[in-house]
């Protein structure tokens, strides 16, 4: 095999452990139900589709997106704060220069959207989106506002605990991640299953740390969230007596 | 922007700190490589429009250009019924077979105006990338890939983003050889194969069902 000219040996990018992984199903969490696939997924080994991805960036940011406590020429009513962190892999690298993009309810738990109606108010100058692209070490930062909790209709009297959803491409297929940041010590996860579908092993990695450390005096509070992707396996694979991966 | 510690990020001292049997703070292992656990997914939720809505972004390629095709489907739940607030985003390698990314060791893809990812979501009824219909894609052992599309979708209902594939229908021959497909039954391959259309392809997606469409473990 070796010499044909498109034989290539490619990184892997090895699946985070199951028992620290979300699973797609949960059911507790209602509309998994009739939503969530019942079949075992097939394996697919990665080759080029795979570890590729789409190169996203400065390109997708408009200025002014990394704040969202400045919309519609007026301040956002609420909490104002600064989340922070960076964006790495498994092994502990940065991921420069990736897009994250967020949304989140306003700090009366209203999101800006047709199907949101319950009666909270919505905030003209806030419109629940941020986008920002990590530096060259990784880090992102933005400012906006602590998102108020919310009822919703899983089970009676449900509530979602505060949080800001996240969505990142990295720089592979493999490692496209969505998913919330929630904050530390809220009295509403206990109820919630969307956050108890996280294995109590990894729930932890998905809350923020108020970091007093970076609060800005007599402006807005901070929180720490730093992103892990999947990263690559560092030594070269080697193959099997069947040609397959090992 | 200022600097901050975190205890998820290795310093010099540990990254370059190599004598065998070292302790490194925060890794559990006396000796190996660093391994950070990864940020566990969650739903995008029913509001995902807010957040991931872009005005291009059904457009691989802008509409119009030669060779440009509609890559349609339904994005249908156990029951039958249509998800209406699904979002499907498309990856896949130019009419070249080649993608726009460095780490395509034949080096990036240069299609101009076409930029492989597509993201599309289901508001009125079915998900619509416009895009370039990919070529051929080398295993890396030395055989081809067919034309295919990786696809991820999100939606209210699924924890994690589920993974599949679209082929397409008029390369049978190439399908016929792909080692994907060929790992499958018959009926689980019809699940990827999108079918022609007037102006482009057209592959449901069901998450459940008796034609439950397959899905990838990646």
């Amino acid at each position: 095999m070796s010499g044909s000219p498109s034989s290539f040996v490619l990184p892997r990018y090895p699946p985070e452990d199951a028992d620290q992984r979300t699973p797609v199903a949960f059911p507790g969490y209602r509309s998994t139900g009739l939503r969530a696939p019942l079949r075992t997924p097939v394996d697919l080994p990665h080759r080029l589709t795979e570890i590729t991805g789409p190169v996203l960036g400065e390109d997708r940011v408009a200025p002014g997106d990394a704040d969202l406590t400045l919309r519609a020429g007026g301040e956002a009513q609420g909490q104002r704060i600064v989340v922070f962190g960076r964006v790495l892999d498994s092994g502990g690298r940065p991921v420069p220069h990736a897009l994250l993009e967020i949304w989140q309810a306003n700090a009366a738990g209203r999101y800006r959207h047709v199907v949101d109606n319950w009666p909270a108010p919505l905030d003209p100058h806030f419109d629940g989106l941020g986008r920002v692209v990590t530096d060259s070490l990784g880090r992102y930062e933005f400012t906006t506002v602590k998102p108020g909790a919310y009822p919703w209709g899983n089970h009676h009297n449900a509530w979602r605990p505060a949080h800001i959803h996240f969505s990142l491409f990295g720089t592979a297929f493999t490692q496209r991640l969505v998913t919330q940041m929630y904050f530390p010590g809220d009295p509403l996860f206990g109820q919630d299953p969307i956050f108890n579908a996280i294995p109590p092993a990894a729930r932890d990695r998905a809350i923020a740390t108020f970091d007093l450390s970076r609060t800005q005096p007599d402006w807005a509070l901070a929180y720490a969230w730093d992103v892990v992707l999947r990263g690559t396996d560092q030594t070269p694979f080697e193959t099997d007596e069947d040609g397959d991966v090992a | 922007m200022t600097t901050h510690d975190s205890d998820l990020v290795r310093d010099a001292d540990e990254t370059n700190d190599r004598r065998p049997g070292t302790p490194r703070r925060g890794t559990g292992f006396l000796d190996g490589p660093l391994t950070l656990r990864t940020t566990p997914s969650a739903t995008v939720g029913p509001f995902l429009a807010i957040g991931l809505t872009w005005p291009d972004g059904p457009f691989a390629v802008a509409e119009g250009t030669p060779g440009a095709v509609w890559l349609r489907g339904r994005v249908l739940d156990g029951n039958g019924d249509v998800v209406p607030d699904a979002m499907v985003e498309t990856w896949q390698a130019d009419p070249d077979g080649r993608f726009a990314h460095p780490d395509d060791p034949r080096g990036a893809a240069t299609t101009e105006g076409f930029r492989g990812v597509g993201r599309s979501d289901t508001r009125h009824g079915e998900y619509a990338i416009c895009t370039l219909k990919p070529g051929p894609v080398p295993d890396g052992e030395g055989g081809w890939q067919a034309p295919h599309v990786d696809v991820s979708v999100f939606a209210r209902g699924l924890l994690d983003r589920v993974v599949t594939r679209v082929y397409f229908a008029d390369e049978a021959q190439a399908n016929a050889a792909d080692p994907v497909l060929t790992g499958l039954s018959t009926e689980q391959r019809a699940t990827l194969v999108a079918q022609p259309t007037e102006d482009g392809y057209r592959l449901d997606v069901h998450l459940q069902g008796d034609s439950e469409t397959v899905f990838f473990a990646v």
